[in-house]
């Protein structure tokens, strides 16, 4: 398609009493409405682009604050929403914006969703994960997963994929493990994926919970369809082997049963499955999307130990002889260590 | 895994920045000022794909599109396809231009958290969750139908109901 992108300059459309007003004033006024407590939002960033040197933004910028921090102090419940989202323009453009924190808390935990939307926007940006303002968000974070309307949930979601601290991790893995099973079938791929997300960024954080970790990603990559929910699985199952030996055997000792579209399952080394699951794991090498093979590949490297290297090779030799060109290199970069590591 | 997306303007300002690892606020901008300085001297016709090792650590590659008065670029690590980091950015453009019709800058400018919702939908944490922008579309109007609806309850500001209007 052909994206054009328009340069109309919305500056000109004002209407006609502001109009006469500004010929008064320097561009880069603000416009103070006597009867509001602050300006508009979008009055804001045409006064911060109206600056022609740094030092003039920087003086609008201070002046906004200032009114921010006032409205803070005086705990106005009606322009928390707009404070926010004009702190999160100012945090872009590179200004210190620490002193709304505790305003990301305030929205995060009022019950509409509009304001906890911009409350988790403004979390995920201001914040991150080493401030200890992020403890208090935990129990908001926790009656949000829990609650009835998804897009909330999902809001949380998002939120903690993308920041999430160890203790948070730790408090609310058993809520996000319940969310995997129990989601309404319309979004649950996404917030399949979310979780998963998520659960990553726990077990990364080292939090204790990798058994459940397991169960929950092989619990998933049996019944999953989806491309980017099976990606995020493997994924996690690979870097879960990578980490903890432990979680390797635990891995190692589940059964799973293929999808008969796509999927990469972990594998046991029980005697007798091993040949059913090492089809299923070769099964999948040879998928038809990229990605999927290049993780069914890297599992097949962690899983290999002394039992069923010889056979995996061999497999992986054989398909050597068929498979793409840009993966014999990855396949020879993988058997080399196999051979040699066991062995 | 993806590690940042950025879009700005052709004088360097920021529109949108979004890390997805953890960075203190100066690392933040004097990355978005070295992307501008290596993006503004690069000429029409040269690829679209960039060593980004310099300022971003270790195996990291950047790829920008550019539109009109604005770039967009995903800053990406190696188990990350190129070309479909291209796509990406083109999935992203696609969906911002059905969202606001015809968009230009300033709907960016105006309309940043809305960017930043559309931009949660297609990556999360680093990774892609969606590329059909159809998707992408569904979840967004979904949401906005559901702020509309709630804050016709709430009294709100007027500057809030006409960012919402879009």
């Amino acid at each position: 398609p052909n994206l054009r992108f328009s340069n109309s300059d919305l500056d000109h459309s004002i209407h006609p009493l502001r109009n006469s007003i500004r010929l008064n004033f320097p561009a880069n006024t603000i416009i103070m409405n006597p009867f509001s407590s602050g300006t508009r939002l979008r009055d804001m960033i045409r006064a911060i682009r109206a600056c022609k040197t740094a030092a003039e933004e920087r003086g609008v910028v201070r002046k906004e604050c200032a009114a921010i921090r006032a409205s803070i102090n005086e705990n106005d419940q009606d322009y928390r929403h707009r404070n926010m989202a004009k702190l999160m323009f100012i945090h872009m453009l590179g200004y210190p914006t620490h002193f709304g924190q505790m305003e990301c808390l305030k929205l995060i935990a009022s019950p509409g969703f509009p304001e906890k939307r911009i409350g988790y926007l403004g979390l995920m940006l201001l914040l991150d994960e080493r401030q200890e303002v992020l403890m208090l968000v935990t129990n908001s974070l926790k009656q949000d997963l829990n609650h009835t309307n998804q897009y909330i949930v999902g809001l949380a979601l998002c939120a903690l994929g993308n920041i999430c601290s160890a203790e948070m991790a730790r408090d609310l893995a058993p809520v996000v493990e319940r969310l995997l099973q129990f989601r309404d079938p319309n979004i649950r791929k996404k917030w399949k994926s979310t979780s998963l997300r998520a659960f990553k960024k726990l077990t990364s954080s080292k939090a204790g919970c990798i058994a459940l970790c397991s169960n929950v990603s092989c619990h998933v990559t049996v019944r999953e369809k989806h491309h980017g929910v099976l990606i995020t699985g493997v994924q996690l199952c690979t870097d879960l082997c990578k980490t903890s030996t432990e979680a390797l055997e635990h891995i190692r000792k589940i059964r799973c049963t293929k999808d008969a579209n796509e999927g990469c399952k972990p594998v046991t080394a029980d005697a007798q499955a091993v040949q059913r699951h090492r089809a299923t794991i070769l099964e999948c090498v040879k998928d038809l999307d990229a990605s999927i093979r290049k993780r069914a590949l890297e599992l097949v490297y962690v899983l290999a130990n002394e039992t069923n290297v010889k056979p995996l090779v061999k497999e992986l030799v054989d398909y050597l002889e068929v498979s793409y060109l840009e993966e014999l290199v990855h396949i020879r970069k993988l058997i080399k260590p196999l051979c040699f590591g066991v062995f | 895994m993806i590690r940042a997306v950025l879009v700005m303007n052709t004088q360097g300002k920021p529109r949108l920045a979004k890390f997805y690892e953890f960075l203190p606020v100066e690392k933040q901008q004097e990355i978005i000022r070295n992307v501008f300085a290596v993006l503004c001297s690069r000429p029409e016709h040269v690829s679209n794909f960039v060593d980004a090792e310099s300022f971003f650590g270790p195996d990291a590659r950047l790829v920008y599109k550019h539109f009109a008065t604005l770039y967009f670029v995903f800053i990406f690590d190696g188990s990350e396809n190129e070309l479909a980091m291209l796509d990406l950015i083109q999935v992203f453009v696609e969906t911002l231009d059905k969202c606001f019709r015809n968009v230009c800058e300033l709907d960016v400018v105006f309309n940043y958290s809305k960017m930043h919702t559309i931009l949660d939908e297609i990556i999360f944490g680093g990774q892609v969750l969606e590329t059909s922008s159809t998707e992408v579309m569904k979840a967004v109007e979904e949401i906005s139908k559901l702020e509309a609806a709630s804050s016709a309850i709430n009294l709100v500001p007027k500057s809030v109901s006409s960012w919402r209007s879009r």
